[in-house]
């Protein structure tokens, strides 16, 4: 008996983006195809996984999380080498969490000349993330793009709220930008029509869907995402057909189930395999959905993803 | 599916006699057309008839049930390829393997583990659901052995793995009272076990090399009258699984292609040798349509996870998830813990509790019913709003925790703020973060006693 495979006709294409400058450009996108569907389609670029550099040390982190860094904690510049040299990071991550006007508030300026020192300590494509303040990543924001002109860095969040500002600095110094919507498939389309008003060139915009952690909300950032992938690639909806992140690490070890110890909640078994797998499967998930770039944490969580991401993309025989 | 109400209409009594309870056999039929009612309510339908409709209605992949009583596990009966469309049906079974070549001291732990494990969560229990019983040593009476043993120390729903065909038959005659998974008919056993499956009325799990190997064996095993099938298109690699599982699930709906209208059943656990990536494998088969996993340990640290990401996957879209109302104690409360208040919406619930745990500020939760709403979608619909939290507030018995009165309210809130202090006159009213996120400083620096 032949088996006819039923496929989709997928009419759209995920635009591609080059990330990063030079020799060190990682591209990302131009999907024909659903998620790792290699029957029917192509993945010329396999998702990329960005790992997390924060601007401070973290304090409220299990220790879990925080071992693989303690020494690095508290030197950003330290911490991005430390990602390439010893664990092979593809992207680096910088998360601005002091700029958070709750936390310490650090100045733009400040924040400004720490982004400079990472982005010249490490060549491979990096991420600014701000603190999601709308009016103070606007001023942070700004103050990385003209800080680190031309180095196609990769901002965000942009919000409706101060989408015009960073994304007008971010066209001038060079940037990309990654657009940010809470969960919700029109909106993101909407900002995206938005940031192309704005002259924003379509090779420069990411999308961030906004992701929870596994068992904290991820079920609607996932069908956000199916539905955002399904709609770019068959209704050939061009404003969605932009690569997607999913900035979901600092959501997972946050949690209350990988902070528990063994003692405290025998049932919940290894503390440290815990917090791994959970941030690991929230990864899975979401690579299934649709994401092309991960920001992510634990450095054994990461070679657990690398490794499934290769093994999708094999077709391979029974 | 497939049928329209009138369709269906044509072919019911049109008596109007209203013994189905609702009025019209008209109404009847569009109930039935969109899944609402069942073909059994109307007492005056043939047998013909009923078949023929219930076909024609029958979700594409068939539902089918392994086990009996309080364990039984129910697969398939699924309608959909994403989740959005609809929903998923029913979460898969991760089944724990167990070998008769692995030793009692090993078998015993493992079956222990697996009945502990189960975790409640938004008053659902999660837990890992069957056992399969390989027999892998060629010696029947070990294997037989394992099954008794299996059975007489669990209640949980059973798969019977064996290559040996007369083993095979031997172990699901001696439990068939328990309706086990029979794993599996192959090109060569098909006639056997198809007769087996039959007599026993047993589910039967089918395997192929190749889809095209499985759909001929499973078109075999439906002309030979066995209903309930299990499909393993015999894939080993993650990849391939992936393929194979999106295939198996669209030829059913798309093509309504009856071989593959199944639940299927797949083994993370012949994929790999490390049990961090054998949890990956499962991850991704919880995603893509695996009905069956079978896992070769049950530990907490991956199969809670595990159990997680089923139900994401599972919830219902279109029905928000809700906590119960009341009173939630976070960390060592006393008369002078913060109380701080919000909707019921599982999501709110889970943030907002995680992160005053995060805090490590003991303090009192309020959790009012709001339908599922999350807070401001509440406020809108009339259901969050000062008339309804103040007797809420009077009502749960807070006021016999704290000596204080000072309720901290979401910050997307301070609306009613003014409203809320006229309805409730002895409490002070304090506006809290807009965001879950900012409650840990919110919180530490929040000054209860004056």
């Amino acid at each position: 008996m032949t088996i006819e495979i039923p496929k989709i006709a997928y009419a759209g294409k995920i635009k591609e983006i080059p990330l990063g400058r030079g020799e060190n450009i990682i591209t990302v996108g131009g999907e024909s195809c659903c998620p790792f569907h290699l029957f029917e389609g192509a993945m010329p670029h396999p998702p990329k996984i960005a790992m997390e550099v924060y601007d401070r040390a973290p304090e409220d982190w299990p220790d879990t999380a925080l071992e693989p860094f303690a020494d690095v904690a508290g030197d950003p510049v330290a911490w991005a080498r430390k990602c390439v040299d010893t664990y092979g990071a593809e992207m680096i991550a910088l998360q601005l969490a002091s700029t958070d006007p709750n936390a310490e508030d650090t100045p733009a300026d400040e924040a400004a000349a720490i982004t400079k020192k990472v982005s010249d300590a490490v060549e491979v494509p990096l991420f600014v993330f701000g603190s999601s303040s709308v009016d103070k990543d606007t001023e942070v924001l700004k103050a990385v793009c003209e800080a680190c002109e031309g180095k196609n860095l990769i901002i965000g969040p942009l919000a409706e709220g101060n989408y015009r500002a960073i994304g007008a600095t971010a066209i001038g110094y060079q940037h990309t930008v990654m657009a940010s919507t809470p969960i919700d498939i029109n909106l993101a389309k909407q900002l995206n029509i938005l940031l192309g008003n704005l002259n924003v060139p379509d090779d420069k915009i990411i999308i961030d869907p906004t992701t929870g952690a596994l068992g904290y909300g991820l079920e609607y950032c996932y069908s956000v995402m199916e539905r955002i992938r399904t709609a770019a690639l068959v209704q050939e909806d061009e404003r969605l057909q932009f690569p997607i992140i999913a900035n979901f690490a600092k959501e997972v070890w946050k949690t209350k189930e990988v902070r528990l110890s063994e003692m405290e909640a025998p049932l919940l078994g290894d503390q440290k395999k815990r917090g791994i797998l959970i941030e690991a499967m929230t990864a899975q998930c979401v690579l299934l959905a649709g994401a092309d770039i991960l920001v992510m944490r634990h450095p054994e969580a990461i070679n657990l993803v690398k490794e499934s991401i290769q093994d999708l993309m094999i077709r391979g025989e029974s | 599916m497939g049928l329209s109400g009138i369709e269906i209409f044509k072919k019911l009594p049109k008596t109007n006699c209203g013994k189905c309870g609702v009025p019209t056999c008209l109404a009847f039929a569009m109930k039935l057309a969109t899944g609402k009612a069942e073909l059994d309510a109307c007492p005056d339908l043939s047998e013909d008839v009923k078949e023929e409709l219930g076909e024609a209605s029958a979700p594409p992949v068939r539902t089918v049930v392994i086990g009996t009583g309080e364990q039984a596990i129910k697969l398939g009966g699924e309608t959909v390829l994403f989740r959005h469309e609809k929903r998923f049906e029913n979460p898969p079974a991760f089944t724990l393997l167990l070998s008769d070549k692995m030793d009692e001291a090993e078998i015993s732990a493992k079956l222990t583990k697996f009945k502990e494990t189960a975790y409640e969560r938004v008053g659902i229990v999660l837990r890992p659901a069957m056992v399969a019983v390989k027999g892998e040593s060629k010696d029947t009476s070990g294997f037989m052995a394992l099954v008794e043993k299996v059975c007489n120390d669990t209640d949980a729903a059973l798969v019977l793995m064996n290559e040996d065909t007369d083993a095979l038959s031997q172990a699901a005659k001696s439990c068939s009272n328990r309706k086990p998974l029979i794993y599996a008919a192959t090109s060569e056993n098909v006639e056997t076990l198809g007769s087996l499956a039959r007599e026993l009325s047993c589910p039967l799990a089918v395997k192929g090399n190749s889809l095209e190997e499985l759909a001929e064996i499973s078109e075999k095993l439906i002309k030979m009258g066995v209903k309930d099938l299990i499909l393993d298109s015999g894939a080993r690699t993650a990849g391939k699984s992936l393929e194979d599982q999106i295939i198996i699930r669209r030829s059913a709906l798309m093509k309504k292609f009856k071989p593959f209208g199944f639940p299927t059943i797949v083994f993370p656990c012949e994929m790999t040798d490390n049990p961090m990536k054998e949890a990956m494998i499962a991850c991704q088969m919880v995603a893509k349509y695996g009905s069956i996993i079978i896992l070769s340990e049950i530990e907490g640290h991956s199969i809670f996870p595990l159990l997680l990401a089923s139900m994401n996957i599972f919830t219902d879209p279109q029905r928000p998830m809700a906590v119960e109302q009341k009173i939630y104690e976070i960390g060592a409360t006393d008369e002078n813990s913060p109380v701080l208040i919000t909707g019921n919406f599982s999501l709110t619930y889970f943030i907002v509790s995680g992160e005053v745990d995060t805090s490590r500020v003991p303090s009192y939760l309020l959790i009012k019913d709001t339908e599922g709403l999350s807070v401001l979608t509440a406020w809108a619909a009339g259901k969050f709003g000062a008339d309804t939290i103040a007797p809420f507030v009077k009502k749960c018995g807070i006021e016999e925790k704290v000596k204080h009165r000072k309720l901290v309210i979401p910050g997307y809130l301070a609306t009613i703020s003014g409203e809320l202090e006229e309805e409730l006159p002895d409490w002070e009213i304090l506006i809290g973060p807009r965001e879950a996120s900012h409650l840990p400083a919110y919180l530490k620096q929040l000054k209860i006693e004056d």
